[in-house]
């Protein structure tokens, strides 16, 4: 694995998780410091009973501010938005957002798949598509999408997971860019912030 | 990105299906369009988009179900149960004032919504004095709608939302049970007209009291939501109820000032008294 090559401009950051997720986000949420220059997008499997307060947990660890995605939503950097429970969270021309309520992808809604591809599609090779801890496979077809269209990928070390398989899926279909730890992905992220200082020794080479 | 082979391919099949079937998807938000296009070349063995525009060009038979992937919206009965809930508890009470009532549902697709209503107003005791207007585009999902039959493992979940939903009665007493289908009473479809109407293209046919419309202006462009919001805030009348999904939003319209925040929470607007 390379040390990261970030000196490309990546207008938006697409992140997936599943179970162990509300951990793994409330670690890279926290690392994402102000002004940084990116959109970022998250779809976090839940049970859709429960109602979501992610997006007040998550704003008291982030900089950033973080919300829940609205529909036709003008997207606007160094901004989280989160995807509803039970809602499709796609990227529209524009760039907006925009929900859908289409059938379950792979039984998920949110899908993490819906999100890269329609990302990837928007956002080309401006676009960082991470896959974190879960226990299914989606995100996989989606990274390969993200990568397809030019843009980046990176998996949490499934090594290091909480749970395993879903960064293990999109490692072996996309062969990311990028396999780290959360610190490394959290590396990464910063490195966003301030291209120059970007630490490769902050990259845990697999 | 414009010039994209598949960008220029679908907007080439949109304006084929416009001026061969005229039905208008132009106002359409993209990227579920595409989502669902993407779906159906697969499905129907075609690799490009100009391949699938070739098929429904010159094949008839596969316009209707190219027509479902671009249309067709499964439902819950009683979906988002506290929309339902405030309905009952905050706008029934209104609705009662008047004599006749008429409600529309607005891209009813296969019926979920219309029986829900239909039941709350049974319950209510408004029933027999309200007639729904339930439109689609998808004349198919209106006759399924019609029909009001559903798979029967699908009741276990419209019971635990009627539930919820603040029901008085048993939802077994909408429904009898044969051959793994629950079909719908009889009685209830008495006061609703199933009716092919497009948001896109079509005018208002009606006054009412309440339009329905959840999860359909998600689909649609700000310029097509726009149109839209202006059909319901003219067929409605002075101080009439728009319903909309728990996700949407009036924010971004142009007749966002037309309309007041009645049950905000819940995604209930009461259109102001404007002269």
């Amino acid at each position: 694995m390379s040390a990261p090559v970030l000196s490309r401009h990546i207008a938006a950051v697409a992140i997936g998780a599943s179970a162990g997720g509300v951990e793994a986000l409330s670690q890279l949420l926290t690392a994402l410091p102000r002004g940084f220059p990116a959109a970022v997008f998250i779809v976090l499997h839940l049970s859709r009973e429960r109602p979501s307060m992610l997006a007040e947990l998550f704003q008291a660890r982030c900089a950033l501010p973080v919300r829940e995605a609205a529909d036709k939503e003008p997207i606007q950097a160094g901004t989280v938005y989160l995807a509803p429970p039970d809602y499709h969270l796609l990227v529209d021309a524009g760039p907006q957002l925009a929900l859908s309520v289409d059938e379950p992808v792979q039984y998920s809604r949110p899908s993490i798949d819906v999100l890269f591809e329609t990302a990837a599609d928007e956002y080309g090779d401006r676009l960082l598509g991470i896959v974190l801890t879960g226990g299914n496979d989606d995100g996989a077809r989606g990274l390969v999408a993200i990568r397809a269209a030019g843009g980046l990928g990176a998996v949490q070390d499934p090594a290091t997971a909480l749970v395993p398989a879903m960064p293990l899926a999109a490692q072996s279909a996309a062969t990311p860019e990028y396999v780290l730890s959360l610190d490394g992905l959290a590396a990464l992220l910063r490195s966003l912030a301030s291209p120059v200082s970007a630490s490769p020794a902050a990259e845990r080479p697999r | 990105m414009p010039h994209r082979n598949f960008d220029i391919e679908l907007q080439l099949l949109i304006d084929a299906i416009y001026l061969k079937y005229h039905y208008d998807f132009r106002g359409y938000a993209q990227a579920s369009l595409k989502r669902r296009l993407t779906t159906a070349m697969s499905r129907f063995g075609c690799r490009t988009l100009s391949q699938l525009q070739d098929r429904v060009l010159h094949d008839p038979a596969v316009f209707q179900p190219l027509l479902d992937y671009l249309t067709v919206q499964v439902s819950d009965l009683f979906r988002d149960p506290a929309y339902f809930l405030a309905l009952r508890e905050k706008v029934v009470p209104l609705l009662r004032t008047y004599p006749s009532l008429r409600i529309w549902v607005a891209g009813c697709s296969t019926g979920e919504e219309v029986y829900s209503l239909a039941i709350l107003l049974r319950e209510e005791g408004l029933l027999e004095r309200s007639l729904i207007y339930a439109t689609d585009i998808n004349a198919q999902a209106l006759q399924m709608a019609q029909a009001g039959v559903y798979d029967i493992e699908r009741l276990p979940g419209f019971t635990e939302n009627h539930r919820r939903s603040g029901g008085r009665s048993s939802l077994s007493d909408y429904y009898s049970a044969a051959y793994g289908k629950a079909v719908f009473d009889k009685s209830l479809r008495k006061q609703i007209v199933f009716s092919d109407h497009s948001l896109a293209t079509d005018s208002v046919f009606a006054e009412v009291q309440l339009v329905s419309c959840r999860n359909v202006l998600i689909y649609f462009n700000r310029e097509l939501q726009d149109r839209a919001l202006g059909l319901f805030r003219e067929a409605l009348c002075r101080k009439g109820f728009l319903g909309i999904g728990a996700k949407e939003s009036l924010r971004f319209s142009s007749h966002a000032e037309a309309f007041a925040d009645y049950a905000l929470a819940d995604r209930i607007y009461q259109k102001k008294d404007l002269p």
